[in-house]
């Protein structure tokens, strides 16, 4: 938070003027326009808002028990933030269940704070100027993991199992235009109209893809998170609707989590 | 993921499949279950989406780092083949400029469509069709020149209507959609995109 994010986007909107008028322009691709505004706003990511907004939210006592989610255990012990979402998902042993961050916090705040798995779940995703918890408590979490290596486990037999699951889901074609994720992001170097798709069957294109979210969306002026990214990759897919932080979700989370092994994750991001 | 359809047949055959590690079928049918748990209904996009036809069910089997084999292939496109519609009055080109249209249009069958409002093809998302549209994806190759480079002559018009009808048909597995096949288009439309693939004064053509 050293910088404020406008300067730099002003500083981002002069450069993209300049280079509009300058001979260069028509050479550029617009990928590498956004690419360029990405830098120039590294530093100042809105995203950072919602990181403060997240911070206060998991020190804050809420719920009918009046409690905070310090305690939260997000698989290092409880109230271990740092590091946490490098390992996620994983299998938590209270729950029985195999669990990525956001249906952790679902967990949590109904186990700590005692919600209902109806309020815990209601409207997770903001958007035109309402400001949910889920997205604020995420942006939070994952900058805390920023710099710390992808190390995704299968060792435990329902880790193992929603890994394969999750790769069954990721080829299943089905609906009206039998599409599946790999019609879309199981070949090297493809796009569709403008806008690449990472190749997420192969190591570098996957961690590449898997560390730079939950990610500032320019478009929307919203935080995104990874279970926001599958919902409308199902929608372009013409699949039903995927329901926040359901087995499905959570299983395909678990086997992109671990394609992207190796890599230091580095969001939230910006994105066009 | 390959050996599925042998567990299938071995199931059919009344044999039970390997006791310790779980069959391919069982993760199959563990997957669908845990699909069909995790979505629900929204606008047009019913959960029966989730179920597949056998071109979908084997087309899913032998992706990733299964390769299709090619008797498989062979047999896939027997069948689908089979079912390409032609239009009974015999006249495959409509209207180009339509068919333009129809080509750069992505709505139709998300759950964020209308479904009263005709479908587009969205051939734009992964075709290049003409000079003109320069936001255009690689997901399938380039059709531009179409018919200049093939010809204009009907054995082309009947691929081209093929392809679009039915993809399946002459490359199994393809990731095109099957627009006729799916209903997605009505002939009518179908006729639009042909022509505009094979019409002389089509764009895609000069
Ligand atoms: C019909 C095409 C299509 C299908 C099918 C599809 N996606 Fe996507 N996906 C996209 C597009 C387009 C983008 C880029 C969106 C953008 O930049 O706004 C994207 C982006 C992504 C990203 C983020 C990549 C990044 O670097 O930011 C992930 C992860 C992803 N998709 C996963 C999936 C998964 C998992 C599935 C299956 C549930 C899936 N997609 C199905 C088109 C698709
Ligand atoms: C989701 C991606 C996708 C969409 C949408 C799509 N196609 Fe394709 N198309 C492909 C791919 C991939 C191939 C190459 C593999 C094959 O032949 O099936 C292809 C191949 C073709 C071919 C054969 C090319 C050749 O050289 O013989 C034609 C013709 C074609 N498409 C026309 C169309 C038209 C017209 C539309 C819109 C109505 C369309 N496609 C929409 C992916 C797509």
């Amino acid at each position: 938070m050293n910088r404020t994010w406008e300067a730099a986007a002003r500083a981002a909107c002069a450069a993209l003027f300049l280079a509009a008028g300058g001979a260069l322009a028509q050479e550029r691709t617009a990928v590498e326009e956004i690419e360029r505004y990405r830098q120039a706003l590294a530093d100042g990511n809105p995203a950072e808002l919602w990181e403060a907004r997240g911070e206060a939210l998991w020190k804050q006592k809420a719920g009918p028990k009046n409690a905070s989610l310090e305690k939260c255990d997000l698989g290092l012990g409880p109230g271990v933030v740092k590091g946490a979402y490098a390992e996620l998902p994983r299998y938590f042993a209270d729950s029985g269940k195999v669990e990525d961050l956001e249906s952790r916090l679902v967990t949590c705040r109904m186990t700590l704070q005692g919600l209902t798995a109806a309020e815990a779940k209601k409207d997770p995703f903001g958007g035109s100027g309402k400001k949910v918890v889920n997205d604020a408590l995420v942006a939070f979490i994952t900058a805390e993991s920023r710099g710390h290596v992808m190390n995704v486990k299968t060792d435990h037999p329902k880790e193992a199992e929603a890994f394969e699951i999750g790769k069954t889901i990721f080829f299943h074609r089905g609906g009206p235009y039998d599409f599946a994720c790999a019609t879309c992001h199981a070949v090297d170097n493809i796009r569709i109209r403008l806008q690449d798709l990472p190749n997420l069957t192969k190591k570098a294109d996957a961690q590449r893809a898997y560390t730079s979210w939950p990610a500032y969306r320019v478009s929307q002026g919203e935080v995104r998170t990874f279970q926001w990214r599958l919902e409308d990759c199902f929608r372009q897919q013409r699949f039903p609707h995927l329901e926040f932080t359901s087995e499905a979700s959570v299983a395909l989370t678990l086997f992109l989590a671990k394609n992207a092994n190796g890599a230091p994750f580095n969001a939230p991001a910006i994105k066009r | 993921m390959k050996k599925n359809l042998i567990a299938l047949a071995v199931l059919a055959a009344g044999v039970s499949a390997c006791a310790t590690a779980p069959s391919d079928y069982a993760l199959y049918t563990k997957s669908l279950a845990v699909m069909k748990a995790s979505f629900s209904a929204k606008g047009q996009a019913k959960l029966d989406r989730l179920d597949q036809d056998t071109l979908q069910r084997t087309c899913s089997e032998y992706s990733g780092e299964n390769g299709l084999p090619k008797d498989v292939a062979a047999k896939i496109e027997k069948e689908q083949l089979a079912q390409v519609k032609f239009p009974a009055d015999g006249q495959m080109l409509g209207d180009w400029k339509s068919g333009e249209k129809i080509a750069q249009s992505g709505r139709g069958g998300q759950f964020s469509d209308d479904p009263a409002k005709p479908s587009g093809a969205n051939c734009y998302a992964c075709h290049q069709l003409t000079k003109a549209e320069l936001s255009y994806g690689t997901i399938g190759p380039s059709l531009y020149n179409f018919a200049k480079v093939r010809g204009y002559g009907p054995d082309v018009q009947k691929y081209a209507w093929t392809k679009v009808y039915n993809s399946h048909a002459l490359s199994a597995c393809s990731s095109m959609p099957r627009f006729g096949h799916q209903k997605i288009l009505t002939e009518g439309q179908i006729k639009d995109i042909v022509a505009l693939l094979m019409d002389p004064n089509s764009p895609v053509n000069k």
